[in-house]
């Protein structure tokens, strides 16, 4: 991990110094920004990590827990929700066993997101799997696909 | 050019890859007319050259994945196009010359087009946006070289704002009066920002601006620093956009790459680059001031105004931050003239304004129309009215600061001061569209839900305003609603709109004020008799089986989750309701319309 973070550091020193620039490269690097990444960043740079956490906690982007090795991003933006977005996200919620959104299965597999319009809209109800937008789903279409991917990776497990 | 031998010849395939195109299955289409097309060459002894064309959003999303098959100069284009629809097509199209005919397009795809005046989207949905030459062949950068060529940057303000164009990011303030402000502000550096952090819930126009067409944005800007006199350009970009960001980025390359970014652009002595700043996903960084702190890499918290960004802006220097749709207009208003683009719209909406039609109409997709057009030839003769059959109940105009506009205001026409006026806003552009079966008291709960996430908490009437709004909401939705509830709502509503810094709090009441003026009697039923009109609220719904329509097949047992449906083979099921969570899964999964929702 050091590693990665001094190549980001180093880069960061360079350009414009721009803390959510830094984080955003340690996220893509890592999958989420871990407590120790920020202490890293906070003794290098000299920066008071209460600026990073301010930064973190502000914006939606960033993830401060480990996520799933599949996400499942339900949007419930304006036509996704009168389309019947926030059923589908139940669904989901209920085929994992997850007590709310954005919370991950203790196998670490799934995560579940409730995301505000991906800008997808006339396709509504659009649901990301892994980042690729699917078209005009249903509870029963996401809920087949999620359980087509759990078989999958508890095949794999095997 | 037509080919004399019968077995070569030379085809274009044009299909959309816009975030709907995509999502249709757009790349995989591409793929399967690559296969058909090779095999029946070699099958055939057949010499075709095939040109495989990507196109960004054409606007019609709702009958992706759209193809156009261009055959000796002869375009048709094909709907609802899947990849095992290709060899077909192939085979009869471009083999045997008959178009497969129940696969075309038909009278809706021109009814969807009829009404709509194309000047953005134009180009969107014929270029290929991953290819800077394809932009230069339709004119491209034509605006920027005439202005390097021989105009003053006094003479382009004039020119932007004789066009009367205004920003097309919901404030509507004058584009030209604003670059203007700029260029008189004292500072050496200067800033151009385009603001592409598109965050309305219903909106995805810059989105797909951005895909369809990246470079009119990278002119739009050139042309607005060098009015303003400004060298760099920062484009601020939702990272919920990986396509548009990808596309923006291949298209500034290559403009360094053909000089059309970097140092003495077109040998005028002019320099100009851009920067991509990536969101991080917060709403409010639409507002200025906050986007300005998060490009500088803070919490993106709006502070008072002024001064404003055009004397005091990024890292402190006069800056203009204009939105994607309003500098895409910017290199046709200098190519055709400030005459012919004030000659469309209406007296003080000038131009046309691109729309976002989602919701419960026949046509979704991306529209763009003249300015003063009215809300109903929107919906029915674009839109193509409700789906299913059901009754029109309203549309939602600018996202959570617009307002919900009811059937009886339909004749409004569509320009900045008439929505105003009934309550909306035209906002970036979000349109969706509500029927009988919309709870109003639920969609305004809707729009609260999201300004209560996304308020930055910097001042207290929006960060706790919201909050009790939406508290107050949620009761009523409950059947917990109390007499003097609506009053409460707008006297808070009214405060909250007076007191907050920026437009995200002045606005974010709208929703509320407006759906209780249209739409009252909805909230006196949720309040006095405890009942949801339109059958959404759950709290308030009760599930039972009609006896007489149930044929007892057990599909709602199947789909019940908390097993509250009980009944034997083919004899009525009973809804026992103290079980059921009121999901709906039992009125979705019966086809005999047996279950009861009230």
């Amino acid at each position: 991990m050091v590693e990665a973070l001094e190549k980001i550091v180093r880069k960061y020193r360079d350009e414009d110094g721009n803390i959510i620039s830094l984080m955003q490269d340690t996220q893509e690097v890592l999958g989420y920004i871990p407590g120790k990444a920020v202490d890293y960043f906070a003794e290098e740079l000299g920066i008071a990590p209460s600026r990073f956490y301010g930064v973190l906690t502000f914006y939606s982007q960033f993830h401060l827990k480990p996520r799933g090795k599949n996400i499942f991003a339900v949007c419930c933006g304006t036509a996704c929700h009168v389309k019947g977005g926030s059923k589908i996200a139940e669904r989901v919620q209920r085929d994992l066993g997850l007590s709310a959104e954005g919370e991950t299965t203790e196998d670490g597999n799934f995560t579940l997101e409730i995301v505000r319009c991906v800008g997808a809209c006339s396709i509504a109800p659009v649901v990301l799997v892994n980042n690729k937008a699917l078209a005009e789903m249903t509870p029963d279409s996401t809920s087949k696909l999620l359980k087509q991917l759990m078989k999958e990776e508890s095949d794999g497990a095997k | 050019m037509e080919q004399n031998e019968e077995n070569k010849k030379k085809v274009v395939v044009r299909v959309c890859i816009g975030t709907g195109g995509l999502a249709a299955g757009g790349k995989e289409v591409i793929q399967a007319f690559k296969k058909a097309i090779t095999d029946f060459c070699v099958d055939l002894d057949l010499d075709f050259t095939c040109h495989y064309q990507k196109v960004g959003c054409r606007g019609f999303c709702a009958r992706d994945v759209l193809v156009d098959v261009v055959d000796g100069g002869t375009s048709v284009t094909y709907q609802k196009i899947k990849p095992d629809m290709a060899k077909r097509i192939v085979q009869e199209h471009l083999i045997e010359g008959k178009p497969v005919a129940e696969w075309l397009i038909d009278d809706a795809y021109y009814a969807f087009h009829d009404k709509q005046h194309k000047i953005l989207l134009k180009d969107c949905g014929t270029i290929d946006p991953e290819d800077i030459q394809a932009y230069i062949n339709a004119g491209g950068y034509e605006g920027i070289r005439k202005i390097l060529a021989g105009m003053t940057p006094d003479q382009v303000i004039d020119e932007i704002k004789t066009s009367g164009i205004r920003g097309r990011g919901g404030a509507g303030f004058p584009t030209g009066v604003k670059w203007d402000a700029c260029r008189k502000a004292e500072g050496e550096t200067k800033y151009i920002v385009c603001n592409a952090d598109e965050g309305d819930p219903g909106a995805f126009m810059d989105r797909s601006i951005i895909e369809g067409n990246p470079h009119a944005v990278i002119e739009g800007m050139m042309i607005a620093a060098y009015a303003i006199g400004s060298n760099l350009g920062y484009v601020y970009i939702r990272a919920e956009y990986p396509s548009a960001v990808e596309r923006l980025k291949l298209a500034m390359t290559q403009a360094r790459e053909t000089g059309h970014l970097g140092n003495n652009l077109f040998g005028s002595g002019f320099s100009f680059d851009l920067r991509v700043k990536l969101g991080a996903g917060a709403f409010v960084c639409g507002e200025e001031t906050a986007l300005i702190a998060s490009i500088e890499g803070q919490r993106g918290m709006p502070r008072a105004k002024p001064p404003f960004p055009v004397h005091r802006g990024l890292w402190g220097k006069p800056t203009v931050i204009n939105n994607v749709e309003t500098l895409a207009n910017i290199p046709n208003i200098i190519r055709k003239g400030s005459a012919w683009y004030a000659s469309i719209g209406t007296e003080k909406s000038k131009g046309t304004k691109v729309f976002a039609l989602t919701g419960k109409v026949k046509n979704t997709g991306l529209i763009e129309v003249p300015m003063g057009i009215r809300l109903g030839e929107i919906i029915y003769d674009i839109g193509g009215g409700i789906e299913g059959g059901r009754e029109f109940k309203a549309v939602q105009t600018g996202g959570p600061s617009g307002g919900c506009i009811p059937a009886s205001l339909l004749d409004t026409p569509v320009d900045f001061e008439s929505l105003a006026k009934v309550g909306s806003i035209v906002g970036s552009g979000g349109m969706v569209v509500l029927d009988e079966t919309d709870c109003m008291v639920n969609i305004a709960k809707f729009f609260l839900e999201f300004t209560r996430a996304e308020s930055c908490g910097k001042c207290v009437p929006c960060r706790i305003g919201t909050k009790r709004l939406l508290e107050i909401l949620e009761r009523i939705t409950k059947g917990e609603g109390k007499p003097g509830d609506i009053e409460l709502l707008e006297e808070m509503s009214a405060d909250i709109k007076l007191a907050s810094l920026c437009g995200l709090g002045q606005t974010a009441p709208n929703p509320v004020l407006s759906t209780i003026k249209y739409f009252r009697h909805e909230y006196e039923a949720h309040i006095n008799e405890k009942r949801c009109p339109a059958a959404v609220c759950r709290d308030l719904l009760t599930y039972s089986v009609l006896t007489e329509f149930c044929k007892g097949c057990g599909a709602c047992i199947r789909a019940c989750p908390a097993g509250a449906v009980t009944g034997e083979k083919k004899k009525p099921h009973v809804i026992d309701s103290s079980v059921c969570i009121k999901c709906g899964a039992c009125f979705d999964a019966c086809k005999f319309k047996a279950i009861k929702k009230e």
